[in-house]
């Protein structure tokens, strides 16, 4: 406001002066003509002249070098507007003029004088302005020295005009000294070309026509006022204002001049360059923009960081940040505006059917500042909305908001896009790294679990003279709970064990282990397998989760009476050969899994049998992965296709049986990739 | 895959369990159970009779029901279930812990006593 109030009083300022200088020159060359007194003193036009300067010289400051919202195009644009509004109300007084044809009027040397004065304040204002321009750009990326240097050219300047006012007497020679030094300020001065790299091709253009554009009005007004001036109103006037020796007005006409020729030239051969310089820019914009974002821990700082650095880069008044979640629903990192504010305004655009913002249906960047100008009670006139985008899919939303109305230009668009791009990657790169993790894990855990099972399983299985053993266990990729093991209680006796732990990885692993340490414990008292259950039931029952259990088989051998006793406990039915019948049958007694039943109620639920053998005979243990193994029309192989095969290999040893069955079930599967545990233990009799 | 279907008769809850169970599926399995009780049946009615296939975990979560079951005085009954279902129940022991019916109306009956 108080910015407003000033270039309001400058200008005004400005026009009084300027009024003032027009009656008082008039009425000084008036009465001088008439040579009457003029009542004024002869030196107010010559001051008015430089009080106008000055009063303009703080309007264009106000107005052009302290409004930060200009970009470089901008401020050509400001000169070449005044440019055009000074020279075509010239012109149109010249065109009226031209129409209006020779008359007494037009002779009349104080019409002349008024005229003239008109066209020398338009070329002034237009000088000033191009000076206001130009050194904003001069001092784009300014240093220490250059500051300094463009303080003593202000000041220099100020001198030239105090001692236009005060009239102080120069020689010739001072002159030329003074002329002289100003120069070279002058030319270092222009020498200050940095903006010009910042342009992109297009601007560079707009640039050049803007400049050229600049330096035609700067010959039209040197024409019309300097060198067109009417040889009458020099003579006369000269004695009190000299317009073609203000040397104020030269000095200012020297450096826009040189200015807007260098620029021009600059621009000129910086124009094939500027696609190589444009792309370098953006690299490094780019580069610095993943180098603040990378370096941060999760997803919540990269949203932080978008929106601090996309705020800070285009000086947005409030920005907020939507990201849409996994489960749809809508997180709000906001910066100086509430989240209900937000709301309101993504509401209001929705409600005003203003597709392509907000609404995340789409990768179109709009600039939809029009839009909000219907929206009451909110301060923001501008708004530039991005998408963010991972692996094509919108995950959020990101506006940033000005009061300015048009505060965002391409530019600005550019960088946030960058910004939004960036942080878009960078989250990518976040869940992947994430999903990586959470897989590397798993496949340690599963690798561990798998170790674990291994070595839980025995090396080698018991030897004894009136029998042979042999064993085999592979488990799929997810680790099962397969266990089988094998124990001398005496002499006599060998205790056996089949068991499959429900549930798979680790925590089968884990039972599984349990399972071991419970058969190694138990089996060497001698226990009846009935017993045996039982006892491991009662530890297992506090051990083993809710929902799991464990099936298992117990077997003890006596070789002295040729008896086997075994308890089932929910595992698959053992499948025994009679040599003798040359029978095979599946031994389907009653009893419930390890794990059930948590009562002492259990004993009623198992059994112990048992059954004698003779020579020749043959056990097949197995867990539910061998019957359970399906073919590719989803058929299981099933109880008899085991028995089946069993019978065709009935006169090889263990190994070889073991070796065969494994290998028909591959081939009834037709592939190795075996999605379940196969185990299987055959003992033969001799 | 699986499928659970609840539906009301006779102030039974009858769940219809449709496809197979395996671990992943047995969740299902238990949330279906779980709201049934949470609502306050004491009769519960199984149908199996769509169930391809159960595996040890599908069990297990039937299994973990039965002292809650006891506690709560909840009837539970399975039917209709195909042999080769019903032979995985037989082989693990649950036959003589679960009540097995072959049909809806027996089922219904066996509850309709038990729950008296």
């Amino acid at each position: 406001m108080r910015t407003k109030a000033l270039i309001r009083l400058t200008f005004l300022s400005a026009v009084i002066c300027w009024l003032v200088l027009v009656f008082s020159d008039v009425t000084v060359l008036f009465s001088r003509d008439k040579g009457l007194d003029p009542g004024v003193p002869l030196w107010l036009p010559r001051v008015m002249l430089d009080l106008y300067i000055v009063c303009l010289f703080y309007y264009y400051k106000f107005r052009i070098e302290r409004d930060e919202g200009l970009n470089f195009t901008d401020l050509l644009w400001k000169v070449f507007a005044t440019g055009l509004i000074s020279t075509v109300l010239s012109l149109s007084i010249r065109l009226i003029l031209g129409i209006l044809g020779s008359t007494t009027l037009s002779s009349n040397i104080l019409f002349q004088d008024v005229l003239y004065q008109i066209n020398f304040a338009l070329f002034l204002s237009f000088l000033l302005a191009a000076f206001s321009s130009w050194k904003r750009l001069i001092l784009y990326q300014k240093s220490k020295w250059l500051i300094r240097l463009w303080t003593i050219f202000e000041v220099a300047l100020l001198v030239i005009l105090l001692s236009n006012i005060l009239q102080i007497p120069m020689t010739d020679e001072m002159n030329v000294i003074l002329m002289v030094l100003f120069g070279i300020l002058t030319i270092i001065l222009s020498a200050n070309m940095k903006w010009v790299a910042y342009l992109n091709f297009r601007q560079k253009w707009t640039s050049i026509l803007i400049l050229l554009l600049t330096l035609f009005y700067i010959g039209y007004f040197f024409w019309s006022v300097v060198w067109n001036l009417p040889a009458e109103l020099n003579n006369r006037a000269g004695m009190f204002l000299s317009y073609k020796d203000h040397f104020f007005n030269l000095c200012l006409y020297f450096f826009v001049i040189t200015y807007s020729v260098f620029s021009f030239l600059v621009i000129l051969f910086n124009l094939p360059t500027s696609s190589v310089f444009e792309q370098k820019l953006e690299e490094v914009v780019n580069f610095r923009i993943s180098q603040s974002i990378q370096t941060e821990q999760n997803e919540e700082s990269v949203y932080k960081i978008l929106l601090e650095s996309s705020v800070s880069s285009v000086f947005a008044d409030a920005a907020w940040l939507e990201i849409r979640g996994s489960n749809n629903e809508a997180r709000f990192f906001t910066y100086q505006i509430s989240e209900e504010e937000s709301r309101n305004i993504a509401f209001h655009l929705k409600s005003n059917n203003v597709k392509g913002v907000l609404d995340q249906n789409t990768d179109k960047t709009k600039n939809l500042s029009k839009h909000l100008a219907g929206l009451k009670g909110t301060r923001f006139r501008s708004l530039l909305s991005f998408p963010i985008l991972v692996k094509g899919d919108i995950i959020g939303t990101l506006a940033l908001l000005k009061e300015l109305p048009e505060g965002f230009n391409k530019e600005m668009t550019r960088i946030v896009s960058a910004f939004a791009n960036q942080a878009g990657i960078s989250i990518e790169n976040f869940r992947l790294m994430e999903e990586a993790f959470q897989n590397e894990r798993y496949k340690e855990e599963l690798k561990i679990a798998k170790t674990v099972q291994k070595s839980l399983l025995p090396d080698k299985l018991e030897k004894d003279p009136t029998f042979e053993m042999a064993a085999f266990s592979q488990s799929a990729d997810e680790v099962g709970g397969d266990y089988y093991d094998t124990i001398r209680i005496d002499d006599h006796q060998v205790a056996l064990i089949i068991a499959d732990v429900s549930g798979k990885g680790t925590t089968a692993a884990f039972h599984m282990s349990q399972m071991k340490g419970i058969f190694h414990s138990l089996a060497q008292q001698d226990l009846d397998p009935k017993e045996f259950m039982q006892r491991a039931n009662r530890a297992l029952v506090y051990c083993l989760e809710r929902g799991s259990f464990i099936s298992a088989t117990y077997f003890a051998i006596d070789t002295q009476s040729k008896k086997i006793r075994y308890a089932r406990a929910g595992h698959c039915p053992v499948l025994f050969y009679r040599a003798n019948t040359q029978q095979a049958e599946y031994l389907k007694d009653r009893g419930t899994a390890l794990g059930m039943i948590k009562t002492k109620d259990y004993c009623n639920y198992i059994d112990t049998n048992v059954i004698s053998y003779a020579p020749g005979d043959i056990m097949v243990l197995y867990t539910d992965g061998i019957t359970e193994a399906k073919d590719q029309k989803g058929e299981e192989y099933g109880d008899d296709r085991l028995k089946d095969t069993l019978l065709r290999v009935t006169s090889k040893d263990p190994k070889e049986i073991a070796e065969f069955l494994i290998s028909q079930l591959y081939e009834y599967s037709g592939t190795h990739m075996i999605n379940d545990d196969y185990t299987t233990m055959i003992v033969k009799f001799t | 895959m699986v499928h659970i279907k609840r539906l009301q008769e006779d102030g039974a809850d009858i769940i219809a369990i449709i496809g197979e169970i395996d671990a992943s599926s047995s969740i299902e399995l238990d949330l279906a159970i779980a709201k049934s009780v949470g609502e306050g049946f004491r009769k519960i009615l199984v149908d199996c009779s769509a169930l391809e296939y159960i595996s040890s975990a599908g069990l297990g979560v039937f299994m973990s029901y039965i002292e809650e079951f006891k506690d709560k005085n909840v009837t539970m009954v399975l039917f209709g279930m195909k042999e080769k279902v019903m032979n995985t129940f037989t082989i693990l022991g649950l036959a003589d812990l679960l009540h097995i019916r072959s049909d809806r109306h027996e089922a219904k009956q066996l509850a309709n006593e038990l729950s008296v």
